[in-house]
């Protein structure tokens, strides 16, 4: 069973497709692009849609999806946490 | 899916363009004329009135994009017959006179001078002559390349960008080499992507128009932002489906124009294309107002790619949904008409989602009605540039 997809090799974060991942759950993903299995643990609950962290990141580093630069992180995460508002916003307007 | 020698079923209009709609129109030219537009409707069954709160004291470039919206509407191949009703008899002729070089039978009516009722009544015989007139025409097999698709997606979330927005992407790729007029917009919500698209552009004359429009737009925003858009782009929406930036709004939406078209050419707002291949339309990303310049524009069908569910249809451009978020599928089923959630859980090859997809277009060409259609969705949005006089 997939609990989250990764567009591709060397983005940060991946998208959870599963509704009800708690924190703690042991996670299967997928690398869409390359179609490779990666498995992770959850450290916070994260909605379906919303992706968690696949690597530690501190503030002022950039987020990387679909291999393009996404924005930049505003607050400590922890790989597995719930990547969103609270600690990743945009590097445009 | 072999599309070499694919066709679907239209109506072949006298300027040549194929429709997969054979809706008659009571098109309004502003607001005040509304009320009598839909109480033709009212009296000629199957005749569609298409209210609008727009055109009195607009002027220069938003007076023309009234206009060309308005006429682009009248003139789209999905359109037998329009019956035209403005307040003045100059402005409702300029639409008519739009219209007309199509060649599709068209007829304005002036409300000053005579008052809603003999509008009415006059308007009324002539839209139930269009209306049986239309009710004769056959459809005819005609080959794809006859077929004008367009796309937008919206209330996107993160499986947009794995799954639907692909999955139009995947098709957009397969049916550009057929000599498909394609369409996609949302200048803004192209922020942190637009590289990507500039890349894919067929020389540097449609890199530099497409960069010119892209730079322009992105001025309007930060002559009028406050803090920053977060409040607006992206959507509360999409921020609840998990999206966090609009560079990553952006990436998902990109994904829509597949991996293999180029871009072959930029247009205005309403804009007809001069000929086949993939255009970009400099437009606003708002649902329902990208989707009445689709419309405008002359485009025949419309992919509409959406993770938490918007609902929108348009009055005569039939707008085929597609989701890959499992949760909106099975809470919004009744809008959705392709359910593409199995890329997600890789029971679904991208090359099976857009072949479904495609299978869909193909139905909804030869004549099934969409979701939106069926619930009666109608939304039609004219873009402003800036105050009326």
């Amino acid at each position: 069973m997939i609990h989250f997809v990764v567009h591709e090799e060397g983005d940060g974060v991946g998208v959870v497709v599963v509704e009800g991942v708690k924190a703690g759950q042991q996670l299967v993903g997928w690398i869409m692009e390359d179609d490779k299995e990666i498995r992770m643990t959850a450290k916070s609950d994260i909605p379906i849609g919303h992706k968690l962290a696949l690597k530690d990141y501190k503030p002022g580093d950039t987020v990387i999806k679909y291999g393009v630069d996404i924005g930049k992180v505003v607050a400590p995460i922890a790989r597995g946490e719930h990547t969103h508002v609270q600690n990743l916003k945009t590097k445009r307007w | 899916m072999d599309l070499k020698k694919a066709s679907f079923w239209g109506y072949q209009r006298e300027n040549g363009r194929v429709g997969v709609r054979n809706h008659v129109i009571i098109l309004p030219v502003d607001d005040l004329s509304n009320t009598a537009a839909q109480a033709v409707e009212n009296n000629i069954k199957g005749a569609m009135a298409i209210p609008h709160p727009y055109g009195r004291l607009q002027f220069g470039a938003d007076l023309e994009l009234h206009f060309r919206t308005l006429i682009g509407t009248g003139s789209n191949p999905n359109v037998a017959a329009v019956v035209v009703i403005g307040i003045e008899d100059q402005w409702t002729q300029r639409v008519v006179d739009g219209i007309k070089q199509t060649g599709k039978p068209v007829v304005g009516f002036g409300i000053e001078g005579h008052g809603d009722h003999e509008t009415i009544r006059r308007a009324s015989q002539t839209a139930r002559e269009f209306l049986q007139h239309a009710s004769e025409l056959r459809r005819e097999e005609r080959p794809l390349k006859d077929l004008w698709v367009s796309t937008k997606c919206g209330e996107s979330d993160t499986t947009s960008g794995c799954g639907a927005n692909p999955t139009v992407g995947n098709a957009f790729d397969k049916l550009y080499p057929h000599g498909v007029t394609l369409v996609f917009g949302e200048t803004t919500e192209l922020t942190g992507g637009e590289h990507l698209v500039a890349a894919r552009c067929r020389n540097d004359e449609v890199r530099k128009k497409f960069q010119f429009v892209f730079d322009r737009y992105q001025d309007v925003i930060n002559r009028h932002k406050t803090s920053d858009l977060s409040d607006s782009q992206p959507t509360k929406g999409n921020i609840a489906g998990g999206l966090t930036t609009i560079e990553e709004k952006a990436l998902g939406n990109i994904q829509k124009i597949g991996r293999k078209c180029m871009v072959d050419g930029v247009i205005d707002k309403a804009e007809m294309p001069t000929g086949p291949g993939l255009w970009f339309m400099d437009s606003s990303s708002a649902a329902a107002e990208m989707v009445t310049l689709c419309a405008a524009s002359g485009y025949a069908v419309h992919f509409f790619p959406t993770g938490q569910g918007n609902v929108i249809g348009n009055p005569i451009l039939p707008v085929i949904k597609l989701c890959a978020n499992p949760r909106t599928v099975r809470t919004m089923s009744e809008h959705m008409d392709v359910d593409v959630s199995g890329l997600l859980r890789k029971e679904m090859t991208p090359d099976q989602a857009g072949d479904k997809l495609l299978e869909c277009m193909f139905r909804t060409a030869n004549g099934r009605l969409t979701a939106a259609e069926a619930l009666g969705h109608r939304e039609f949005v004219l873009t402003r540039l800036y105050e009326s006089a």
